[in-house]
């Protein structure tokens, strides 16, 4: 078994199960997320739920955080692999003649994607841990109220954390269109569930980054058209 | 004149084969460890052979001049394989196979070769879908069967149109196995340019490393030649750039008789000429002739009005069109063999009704088939019988699920749609059936040196049969010279290893040294391909598919005069301790005008019609191939010096087991 | 027509190489790309220059040993087909074309044009075969019946010509087509079955150890292979390591 994980389908693999459960991960994100456009108060109990179960907090968080780093250090691990096994360039290469954007340029995608989880974690993440964890306050109240729906809706306040938001959902959008059948590909499906999964493939690195957009819009609009 | 030992064995031809396997000497496994074995080319012949031999325990040593064993032209055979299974019950049996290989080889092969090779065919379908070949099956999961030019029985096996790759990646994958075992060391990128004899047996090689120009002694107990055949002579052929004559003829001029070498099979339906620049010809299956009609223009003036594009062929009525073959031939009409078909082509554009550029290209003609096949589908789903538009997309549906890639391989090259307008084609030099003359061992005049598939002389006569090429490479190398060659070798266990510090190796090297140094230090005014072409053009104008003394004569001198201003005049860019194709094909071309003299000079011997050698002088009052009894003979040419001092020996043939009889086709 | 061609030249394998400017005038466009280059040869040799090296020996496209990345593209601008069976009629006059050896770390230079892919030899000598000797007794070729579809997918497989188009395209120079194609070969057939646990371990291992570099299923290896061998290659060989993982 590690000697697959060495092999370089083995690293292929890793790299498409991982991607499998952060795209699950996305899914339940959203899903959570997109109901601070419909309802304050469910969202709020949605949150303090993720924020304080202990299954959420200390099962799934660390491997989500794992996957994260994870899928980050061996896409860069590949990455360098694989210029090298390139060696000198073509003086003139026509990579648009037989295969897509999306595909050539996962690592910058990817790339864009880590910088905005930097920026993410700095928004949320930390100031969360830090009020739970450091402060010791676990009650997710503010002033008598739950904070969370308040704390989200004062970020989108800002005209530029919001253009970096959709820039970056666009930039993740580009990177699932080709990552999602990458990843069942990698895990060896073929011909005839093909087609129909690169359809699921197209919905899904268009749903899920849009949804995100339109949280992110809707709370900023709310806030500048009030 | 001496007469040679054919060694065929005794006794009725069914058992000859089992008999003599049974008596002949073995080497004990052990003792196989002590022995190497040298293998020039990687095609099926030399790759069966060399994963065969490996398999058994020699040590083998393998070469070939391209970048891999993988990439030798036996993987361009489309085709297929004939084998006497009998798996559609139509009656076919090895008496079968056997026969129709004889007479189909214009009674000019030996008998005992070709029934061993009819034998083993089965043997070889078995060990090739063992190894994974995958042949064409049909939907209950059985092996499927076309059936070819010739014969009257459907068993030729076939992967799509790249039988022969399908073949070579199986017999390369052995050689693979062996490879990685250790047992064969692959010397790819390297070319043999001598034979090294040593007390008179052959016991090494000296080659060319092609990357690096080192000039290498390699030793062994014997040394097996499966280098193909010599059709690049004519410079245009359907053989790869690189295939040529020179480790056969290296072995010619160090006492290995030369076999038959006007043998040559010239293939009707290949894509003309389009100009100065060609460096190859395609070949188009000889299944289009079953639906294609082939003609030229009845009128000259409507021919020079085609070559200067002013009319098109579509646009010439039926009563201005010469549909020659139908014309000459009604009983076999388009059908008719293959060397009759490319003779008539010749003829016609001999005669100035070439319809290209060139003036050498004929048509081939699918309109009539796309009709009739148009009108059969039309009446099948019940449409109007009569509209034109309705049967032509009906006509060309048919065409094109028979003959599609074809046709878009003619498209690729010749840029016209063959749906719309008639191909053009005309014949193309692309195998040869003569070759170093090896006895019922495949041994050859030199002991211990062998010659295998296209590179010997021995199983198809005159002519060669459709898909019987790459049966041929494959037996001897899988089924005849493992056994064979063992009966040699068992002399040899005591040997030890063959020593490369002997003077004879000295000798050998300093002699391959010498010619390269000239080559390259030559400082001529003409490239390699510039003697190629002449060479081309002489022996496809006077030893091509119809010859005659006086040509045949003159060919002589012209080829020695060539031969003579190539040797002074001859310009080889670069060094020899480097990657050099021009020297590479320089010393190439060298030997090619060595045999092409000796080419001609046997056609001129040869006076009688048989198969590919067509003399003008021996025909019937029709026109057709006079086949002479006393002809009924091997001519083996043992060098003396210079092409024109080779010394004729002849082994009779006897036919025992068939009755020799005349062609017809009318 | 009148051309610009500008082709790589490097003297041996150790020398740094560079780009080459050549005008080629009264190109034919019935010529092949090939022919083309024979043409230019021929002026070169009779300018005393040195001719431009190029692997080429068929000629109709199936042997694999032409290999040039022309105009930024493996085999160059048309679809399933070799350089040798690429026509002049695909440029115009006036076209400056680029023509490269194969890139890879894998496929070193040897001289100009011509690359060393014995890497992809060593690959199939790993495990490209099926362990079965030549003897005159093998059970007979129809004793196991084998599902049309089965042989004909294994048939598409197969009719890879080991050209290096797919790693020369790569833009992470990964072999796994050509990996994946020979894997699928042997594993769609009952022969193949029982080595096929090694097989795919050892041609994988090899492709690793010879510095190919990963697949990102960019896919175009697909396109420019002149033979069109599928992706789902390269998921059966997938497949097939982790089937032989597990086991």
């Amino acid at each position: 078994m590690g000697g697959f994980f060495k092999s370089s389908i083995g690293r292929k693999v890793a790299m498409a199960l991982s991607a499998f459960f952060l795209m699950f991960f996305l899914i339940i994100h959203l899903a959570v997320n997109i109901t601070s456009v419909f309802s304050e108060a469910s969202f709020n109990e949605l949150a303090h739920f993720m924020g304080t179960n202990p299954l959420v907090q200390f099962a799934l968080q660390p491997v989500l955080i794992f996957g994260v780093v994870f899928h980050f250090v061996m896409g860069f691990i590949l990455e360098i692999k694989n210029k090298k096994a390139n060696g000198v360039n073509y003086a003139k290469n026509n990579g648009a003649a037989n295969s897509t954007w999306m595909s050539r340029n996962m690592i910058y995608s990817g790339l864009a994607i880590l910088a905005f989880i930097v920026l993410h974690f700095i928004d949320f993440w930390i100031p969360e841990l830090n009020t739970k964890y450091v402060v010791g306050d676990m009650s997710g109240m503010h002033l008598g109220e739950f904070r969370y729906y308040q704390e989200l809706v004062e970020k989108f306040h800002s005209h530029i954390r919001t253009i970096a938001y959709v820039l970056a959902f666009i930039l993740l959008g580009l990177h699932l269109a080709h990552g999602f059948t990458s990843a069942f590909q990698s895990m060896g499906v073929t011909a005839g569930r093909k087609k129909t999964l690169q359809n699921i493939g197209k919905g899904y690195s268009i749903i899920i980054p849009l949804g995100f957009i339109i949280i992110a819009l809707y709370h900023h609009l709310k806030y500048v058209l009030s | 004149m001496a007469t040679l030992d054919s060694k065929v064995p005794k006794g009725p031809i069914k058992d000859k084969w089992t008999d003599y396997k049974d008596q002949i000497n073995l080497v004990n496994p052990a003792n196989k460890r002590n022995i190497d074995i040298i293998i020039v080319g990687t095609g099926l012949a030399g790759g069966s052979a060399a994963a065969t031999l490996a398999e058994l325990g020699y040590n083998v040593k393998a070469f070939c001049f391209q970048d891999s064993p993988r990439r030798a032209h036996s993987i361009a055979a489309q085709g297929g394989i004939n084998a006497a299974k009998n798996y559609q019950g139509d009656g076919d049996s090895t008496y079968r196979l056997f026969y129709d290989t004889v007479k189909g080889g214009d009674y000019r092969s030996r008998e005992s070769n070709v029934h061993r090779l009819a034998e083993v065919s089965t043997n070889i379908i078995d060990q090739c879908v063992a190894q994974g070949v995958p042949f064409a099956r049909d939907y209950g999961g059985l092996l499927d069967n076309r059936s070819f030019g010739g014969v009257l029985v459907s068993r030729t096996f076939y992967a799509k149109g790249q039988t022969g790759q399908q073949l070579l990646l199986g017999a390369y994958s052995a050689m693979n196995r062996q490879i990685g075992r250790g047992k064969i060391k692959m010397y790819s990128r390297h070319e043999m340019l001598d034979v090294v004899i040593v007390d008179g047996k052959a016991r090494g090689i000296i080659a060319r490393n092609l990357v690096t120009g080192e000039i290498e002694r390699h030793s062994a107990h014997a040394v097996v030649l499966g280098t193909g055949g010599y059709g690049n002579a004519f410079y245009l052929s359907t053989y790869a750039m690189g295939s040529n004559a020179t480790a056969a003829w290296k072995a010619h001029k160090r006492g290995a008789f030369f076999a038959n070498p006007c043998y040559t099979q010239i293939h009707p339906t290949c894509i003309p000429v389009s100009g100065d620049h060609q460096s190859k010809l395609t070949l188009m299956s000889e299944s289009l002739r079953n639906d294609g009609r082939i003609w030229v223009p009845k009128n000259m003036d409507d021919v020079l009005a085609i070559r200067e594009g002013k009319l098109k062929p579509t646009d010439l009525s039926e009563e201005n069109r010469d549909y020659y073959l139908e014309r000459r031939y009604p009983a076999f009409g388009n059908l008719v063999p293959r060397d009759v078909a490319s003779r008539a082509a010749k003829e016609r554009c001999d005669a100035g009704y070439g319809v290209n550029k060139t003036g050498e290209a004929v048509y081939l003609d699918f309109a009539a088939a796309i009709e009739r096949y148009g009108k059969e589908q039309a009446h099948v789903k019940g449409l109007d019988e009569d509209d034109k538009a309705v049967i032509d997309k009906l006509g060309k549906d048919i065409i094109k699920a028979k003959y599609g890639n074809l046709f878009q391989m003619y498209e690729k090259i010749v840029d016209q749609n063959p749906y719309e307008t008639p191909m053009m084609i005309f014949p193309a030099v692309h195998y040869t059936m003569g070759g170093i003359w090896v006895d019922y061992n495949l041994m050859t005049t030199v002991p211990g040196l062998y010659a295998i598939g296209e590179a010997n002389f021995s199983d198809h006569g005159a002519n060669r049969l459709g898909a019987s090429a790459l049966m041929q490479g494959l037996a001897d190398g899988y089924f005849v010279l493992p056994y064979t060659i063992g009966d040699y070798l068992a002399d040899d266990i005591r040997t030890g290893p063959i020593p490369t510090d002997i003077k004879e190796f000295d000798t050998a090297e300093k002699n391959v040294t010498e010619v390269i140094d000239k080559l390259v230090n030559n400082n001529g005014t003409h490239s390699v391909d510039y003697f190629h072409k002449k060479l081309g053009k002489i022996m496809w104008n006077k030893c091509g598919m119809a010859r005659n003394e006086k040509d045949l004569e003159s060919a002589i001198t012209e080829i020695s005069e060539l031969r003579e201003e190539f040797w002074n005049d001859v310009k080889v860019p670069g060094n020899a301790d480097e990657y050099n194709e021009e020297l590479a094909k320089a010393g190439r071309v060298a030997d090619f005008l060595e045999l092409g003299e000796l080419f001609a000079k046997d056609a001129l011997q040869r006076e009688e019609s048989a198969g590919g050698h067509f003399r003008d002088e021996y025909q019937t009052p029709e026109g057709e191939a006079m086949r002479r009894k006393e002809f009924q003979y091997v001519s083996a040419w043992e060098y003396k010096g210079a092409p024109k001092d080779a010394v004729l020996h002849k082994e009779e043939l006897v036919y025992e087991n068939i009755e020799v009889k005349e062609r017809s086709y009318k | 027509m009148k051309l610009t061609l500008k082709i790589w030249r490097q003297k041996s394998a150790n020398d740094k190489g560079k780009i080459v400017d050549y005008k080629l005038d009264d190109v034919s466009p019935d010529m092949s790309f090939l022919e083309m280059l024979d043409v230019l040869n021929q002026e070169l040799i009779d300018k005393d220059e040195e001719p431009i090296a190029f692997d080429h020996d068929c000629r109709e496209g199936i042997c694999g040993m032409c290999s040039m990345y022309i105009n930024g593209r493996a085999h160059g601008p048309d679809r399933s087909i070799t350089v040798c069976q690429l026509h002049m009629r695909s440029f115009s006059d006036g076209d400056t074309i680029y023509i490269e050896p194969w890139r890879a770390s894998a496929f070193p230079v040897i001289k100009d044009l011509i690359v060393d892919r014995t890497a992809f030899d060593r690959i199939q000598q790993a495990g490209g075969f099926i362990s079965v000797n030549t003897s005159g007794n093998t059970q007979d070729a129809n004793s196991i019946p084998i599902s049309k579809y089965a042989a004909d997918d294994a048939m598409d497989a197969a009719t890879c010509i080991g050209c290096g188009a797919c790693v020369a395209t790569c833009k992470n120079s990964s072999a796994m087509l050509f990996v994946g194609a020979k894997v699928s070969q042997y594993a769609l057939l009952p022969q193949g079955q029982i080595e096929a646990a090694e097989r795919v371990q050892n041609m994988v291992s090899q492709m690793d150890l010879e510095g190919f570099g990963n697949c990102t299923n960019t896919g175009a290896c697909e396109v420019e292979c002149p033979k069109g061998i599928s992706l789902d290659n390269i998921a059966r060989m997938n497949r097939e390591l982790m089937k032989a993982t597990v086991k």
